[in-house]
């Protein structure tokens, strides 16, 4: 699985109200949730993000409530990925359990700059920026979690396999 | 290279092989709880993506315990939707009513988890059982939907961070101050992903209330869990609960640590946490002069008998200040029979406390003791973030029950050396 696109840079403690603001809790629908993603970090961000773009943040990224809205609303925008130095415990699960793939690098989320095109690959953990030229390795996601992300979340995944 | 018992339980419930700090494996669960706030989610996730089976009835926990009794209309609502649901699938724990305690108060009183368990709860403070030498975790209420269907959970291997307790304790000093103190040394992400396995002499003196306060309060650092080995006083206690085989599990001498730090108990007083984060400790000598306006002691944290005691031992022959109200919530059924039959009940209604049913209220801001605007309440739960008593202009500070018990009755923060002889 490998995944390419634009950049958008955020910084450290990056909260779930920033990712999805509680005002937008009353609708779980993802359509709805994704228009509204990073608005009160970037007000612009949902409209001009492309399928396949990346957002790269700093450490702790997710922390705050253990809404599971936050990733569904990453994901439903578009975003292919977001790759951080760290991020909040329950955002991590819950990322995986809705399907969004997240790579930790420190160098990456340090170097890699606004707007630049990055390429991922997921079973390897290799970032590029194909901007700089530059590699960087993240803790690859093991097999099973691929396939988690494939089949598009937790409940599906094993709703397909008959299992975790 | 040795393992810790976080590696080694992870290891006992997993297929997976030679496992490291940050690889992803699967787990088999002894115990997956929810409560009334996160159980309607995950049941309706479980319906509306299954066909309806539980993996393992046996191994599923609900407990009401946030709102109940009910509050209101909507939380009536909830808990008749876990009520119904547990009913249909003969989930035999299921606590309601005249059963139900707060959850991590209840489940070690009942016997349902046990020393070397992987447990996962859709409540934060699920961490409370590594006191008794299992692996415990908060989750997601999909995680939980997960478990209802498979008994399994992914897991993320962690580090872990070890922290000793060396030296006596000073007088009036229980497993709240140590692990405020601890909280104030390394932040509130200072443990994050990690596992705190929290040891030493100071620990060893401690009795199982205590410890299961100190790991109640692992996930306030971030952690994925706090561990405390079981020993002697940990198997007296499980023994006579237990209906199911349970294991011991002790760290390797030269199993992995990211980090090794010692405190010594000679400096560590009452700590009480300012406003508005856990980590905001400092010793109870260093408050000042803060005024309140209620003190709530229970919730999971300080509501077992042990910490009942320590407070009535304060109260006794006291009274409570004027204009404060003092809420005393023993955490289970089992803890207020006791307590009455201890005479604490008795106590506590001569000094003037209010004595509430067994149940979450005022520590999520829930009921039953909610704060007005500009107000501060004392209390010994485990949070204090802006609003979680009531108002948004209001302010918790948090402590262990032996300087709550002392400021109901001076009516500001005080040491229990001014109160107690
Ligand atoms: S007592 Fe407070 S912290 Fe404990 S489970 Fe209830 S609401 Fe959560």
């Amino acid at each position: 699985m490998k995944f390419h696109g634009r950049a958008y840079r955020f910084g450290n403690d990056v909260d779930t109200d920033a990712i999805i603001p509680a005002r937008y809790l009353n609708m779980s629908d993802p359509e709805h949730l994704g228009k509204h993603c990073m608005e009160d970090a970037d007000p612009g961000f949902a409209s001009r993000v492309r399928k396949g773009d990346i957002i790269v943040a700093g450490k702790n990224f997710g922390c705050g409530s253990s809404r599971e809205h936050a990733p569904i609303a990453i994901k439903a925008c578009g975003v292919s990925c977001v790759i951080a130095s760290s991020f909040a415990r329950i955002f991590f699960r819950n990322s995986f359990n809705m399907g969004l793939p997240i790579f930790e690098s420190d160098e990456a989320s340090a170097e890699i700059k606004e707007g630049d095109s990055v390429e991922v690959e997921a079973s390897t953990g290799v970032i590029t920026n194909l901007t700089s030229g530059k590699k960087y390795t993240a803790k690859p996601i093991p097999a099973f979690m691929q396939q988690l992300i494939e089949d598009g979340g937790l409940m599906e995944h094993i709703r397909k396999r008959g299992g975790i | 290279m040795g393992l810790t018992i976080a590696e080694k339980i992870l290891a006992a419930h997993t297929d997976a092989r030679g496992i490291e700090p940050g690889d992803i494996i699967k787990v088999n669960l002894d115990v997956a709880l929810s409560n009334d706030i996160t159980a309607p989610i995950a049941i309706r996730e479980f319906e509306a993506k299954s066909a309806g089976r539980l993996a393992d009835s046996d191994k599923i926990v609900f407990v009401l315990d946030h709102f109940t009794p009910n509050k209101d209309i909507a939380s009536a609502n909830q808990c008749k939707m876990v009520r119904d649901f547990a009913r249909k699938h003969e989930v035999k724990n299921f606590f309601d009513g005249g059963d139900a305690g707060v959850e991590h108060a209840l489940l070690p009183e009942k016997g349902l988890v046990l020393p070397g368990d992987m447990i996962i709860g859709a409540d934060s403070h699920t961490c409370t059982y590594g006191a008794l030498g299992a692996f415990a975790t908060g989750v997601g209420s999909t995680d939980l939907a997960a478990a209802m269907l498979t008994a399994q959970a992914w897991m993320k291997v962690p580090e872990s961070m070890k922290f000793i307790f060396k030296g006596d304790l000073l007088p009036w000093v229980g497993g709240k101050d140590l692990i405020l103190y601890l909280i104030g040394r390394i932040g509130v992400d200072g443990g994050l992903y990690r596992v705190l396995e929290i040891e030493g002499p100071a620990i060893t003196s401690l009795d199982v209330s205590n410890r299961l306060t100190m790991s109640n309060m692992a996930i306030e650092a971030g952690a994925k869990a706090g561990i405390i080995k079981a020993d002697e006083k940990t198997v007296a206690y499980v023994k006579q609960r237990a209906k199911r085989p349970y294991t011991v599990y002790e760290s390797d001498a030269d199993a992995r640590y990211e980090s090794i730090t010692e405190f010594d108990c000679a400096n560590i007083e009452p700590q009480v946490a300012f406003p508005h984060l856990p980590e905001n400790a400092r010793p109870v000598s260093e408050a000042g002069e803060v005024r309140i306006d209620q003190v709530v002691i229970g919730s999971c944290t300080n509501g077992r008998i042990e910490d009942l005691r320590v407070a009535a031992g304060i109260l006794k022959g006291q009274k409570v200040a004027r204009g404060l109200r003092c809420i005393v919530l023993p955490a289970t059924p089992e803890v207020f029979l006791q307590a009455e039959a201890e005479g604490l009940i008795r106590t506590f209604l001569e000094s003037g406390a209010i004595i509430g049913p067994p149940t979450c209220g005022p520590c999520l801001g829930g009921h039953m003791g909610i704060l007005a605007k500009g107000e501060k309440s004392l209390a010994t739960t485990n949070r204090n973030f802006v609003g979680r008593m009531g108002d948004p202009a209001s302010e918790v500070y948090l402590s262990g029950p032996a300087v709550a018990a002392a400021s109901a009755v001076t009516g500001k923060i005080s040491s229990p050396e001014e109160v107690a002889s």
